[in-house]
């Protein structure tokens, strides 16, 4: 097992080491904030990170499985491509941005932008994500299972987005869909891979793209 | 017959813009093309190089060597890239050129040992393969980013706007759309792609400087970062890049190409290259970081003039992209009845969006794009670059320069008023530089 106390080590030893060892465990202590942690990880290691992180921690994670106990910043696990990212806490604007796969789990609140531009990841957030959520959303999962802010999946593509709670506004092109027994399932189990065992499935209502906005048309100029 | 010797054309109300209001009201749409400005504007035309004479000596043409070689990235980047000739090739996605163009731009670039650029969409296997040098461009819409490519490629660009849309995001119409376009920006085939203009996880340039150290610490500082902006606020716009972190920065000026924006767009939003290039070389000056920060300007090079006068005003290099595409073969006389079945001509086609084009560049149909061999059009544009050198080689020795470096504002006055003030180089003649005492 490595570990990096942060008040002695530098990001950059931590980094080297995610990106040229085998996997193992990896303990990082006193992040203090600071930005990119843990980013660019190429194998599966178990890093497990306590206390608050800054910008871009876990940033195009690539199969790692990093646990923040404590807050992060904005930009968590940027255009992550696979792995998993666990944070105790809450996370700031940008979680997940353009994320390709894998896994991330919010047990507090996700402020804006939560799930812009995502490309295939799973998003779990516990309690409540800010305006403009899944705004060009392309691919992916998004569960909320608080309240989400306003205009939810603006401009969303193909991603599926499940709401526990109010949702304030959806943004353009972006409507309820039927919740069929598919979509319960796989909330189901997107629930139980974040740990999630107190809320049932059918207390959550599905919203996707009307995909009105999709090729341009004249009679729709007002939507944009 | 209408004798026409009587008809007088409107000025406000010339037919060109007749027409387009005949066609507004006919489609309800606003003109998306491709191209860069069509209008004129002051350019490099515009100056000329005083040459050597009785109290500069000149070097032989053909026989005293003149240098052309680049350093790019030696800021902070370990692997900082050296390029044989002070030209470059502009991002253009795949998506909007076919794989055929692509591989093409590769290997004309390699022949001469420049660098060519990804764009809106990912690194092509048969891009990286076939160029020796490939900087990767890092979008708002981040169309198939990943660590593995961003690892395999030689430098990175962070493109924060480009001079035909300063402010704009990028726009791929479903036409182009094909499966392959598709399965790389994770999008539903066939659908119309507007993409964001606007970073999703940074904002301004205290975010860009984190965003740069998150790059740097991903790729382990060992590739050059470059910040491309469109030129507008110029001058600032570069001191803040610099401030960022960027180890080049790109300044791409209006007439500056894309492959799909609204006319709207092209004609009226940003500045032209001329006066770019003196913004950024003061904002370089201003902070001691001219030849630290190495400067790439593009935006309507076509020829070892053009080229010569950059590097004079400061520019460390060039960047083609509309010219890189004549040179493969685009408007090319051969596909004139193709061209008039489109309502165009040769010369003056500028419909990339619509994935039509009969040269097999600007397409993604199979049939057009396999009109395009590879290897023939990389030549091409293997030659187009070597002369470019040459070009600027020739003018260079005219001044007395053995590196291309050497070349500077002394070297050239302004054939207008406008070209001098723009310009920071005295009018023909004189010494009045307008707007300095």
């Amino acid at each position: 097992m490595a570990s990096f106390d942060l008040t002695d080590s530098t990001v950059r030893e931590l980094n080297k080491h995610l990106h040229g060892s085998v996997s193992g465990k990896v303990t990082v202590s006193n992040p203090g904030g600071k930005h990119s942690v843990a980013v660019g990880a190429t194998d599966a290691h178990e890093v497990e990170i306590n206390g608050n992180v800054g910008y871009y921690c876990a940033g195009m994670n690539a199969d790692a499985s990093i646990v923040v106990n404590g807050h992060a910043g904005p930009g968590l696990a940027e255009n992550m491509m696979s792995g998993r990212v666990h944070v105790t806490g809450s996370a700031s604007q940008y979680c997940a941005a353009t994320a390709h796969g894998g896994l991330v789990v919010i047990e507090g609140d996700a402020s804006s932008r939560c799930g812009i531009s995502m490309k295939g990841v799973d998003i779990v957030v516990k309690g409540s994500v800010g305006h403009m959520s899944a705004f060009m959303a392309q691919t992916g999962r998004l569960v909320v299972c608080g309240n989400a802010g306003d205009a939810l999946g603006d401009s969303i593509y193909e991603a599926q987005l499940y709401v526990r709670g109010k949702v304030e506004s959806l943004g353009a092109d972006c409507e309820e869909k039927e919740m069929r027994a598919e979509h319960k399932e796989t909330l189901q189990t997107l629930l139980k891979s974040a740990g999630i065992t107190e809320y049932a499935v059918d207390e959550f209502k599905r919203y996707g793209s009307a995909r009105k906005l999709y090729n341009f048309n004249i009679d729709n100029a007002s939507a944009y | 017959m209408v004798d026409r010797s009587w008809l007088k054309e409107s000025a406000t109300f010339s037919r060109p813009v007749i027409r387009e209001i005949q066609r507004a009201a006919e489609t309800g749409i606003y003109d998306i093309r491709g191209f860069g400005a069509k209008r004129s504007v002051p350019h490099f035309d515009d100056l000329v190089f005083l040459g050597a004479s009785m109290s500069r000596y000149p070097l032989e043409g053909y026989r005293e060597t003149c240098d052309t070689s680049v350093t790019l990235g030696d800021r902070f980047a370990k692997k900082p890239i050296t390029i044989d000739i002070p030209v470059t090739i502009a991002g253009m996605s795949f998506g909007a050129l076919s794989a055929q163009a692509k591989e093409a731009i590769g290997r004309g670039a390699s022949q001469v040992g420049t660098s060519t650029t990804t764009g809106d969409g990912g690194m092509t296997p048969e891009e990286r393969s076939e160029s020796k040098y490939l900087v990767y461009q890092y979008l708002p819409s981040r169309y198939g980013m990943n660590p593995q490519d961003l690892r395999k490629a030689d430098a990175i660009e962070v493109v924060v706007g480009q001079g035909a849309k300063p402010g704009g995001g990028g726009m791929l119409l479903g036409q182009k759309i094909s499966d392959r376009v598709a399965e790389m920006r994770d999008l539903p085939k066939g659908i119309d792609q507007r993409s964001a203009c606007r970073h999703p996880d940074w904002t301004g340039p205290d975010d860009l400087e984190i965003k740069i150290a998150e790059l740097r610490e991903i790729t382990d500082w060992e590739k050059p970062i470059y910040v491309k902006v469109g030129a507008a606020r110029t001058f600032y716009d570069v001191t803040l890049a610099v401030k960022a972190g960027a180890d080049v920065v790109v300044v791409d000026g209006m007439q500056g190409g894309t492959a799909a924006t609204q006319d709207v767009f092209i004609e009226h939003v940003g500045i032209p290259t001329l006066p770019a290039v003196r913004a950024a070389v003061e904002a370089l000056q201003e902070l001691n970081m001219h030849r630290k920060v190495q400067l790439i300007v593009s935006g309507g090079i076509r020829s070892g003039a053009d080229v010569a006068k950059a590097l004079a005003m400061g520019a460390d290099a060039v960047s083609i992209g509309t010219a890189a595409l004549v040179a493969l073969g685009d408007n090319n006389d051969t596909f004139e009845d193709e061209y008039n079945k489109l309502g165009t001509s040769a010369g003056y086609y500028d419909d990339y969006q619509d994935g039509r084009d009969p040269a097999g560049i600007c397409t993604q149909d199979p049939a057009l794009s396999a009109r395009l061999d590879p290897v023939a059009a990389g030549r091409r544009l293997a030659n187009y670059l070597n002369v470019l050198t040459l070009e600027t080689q020739t003018l260079a020795r005219a001044c007395g320069k053995s590196h291309v470096h050497n070349l500077e504002p002394e070297d050239l006055a302004a054939l207008t008023i406008e070209a001098a003030a723009m310009a920071g180089v005295p009018l023909a003649g004189t010494q009045w530089i307008p707007g300095k005492l």
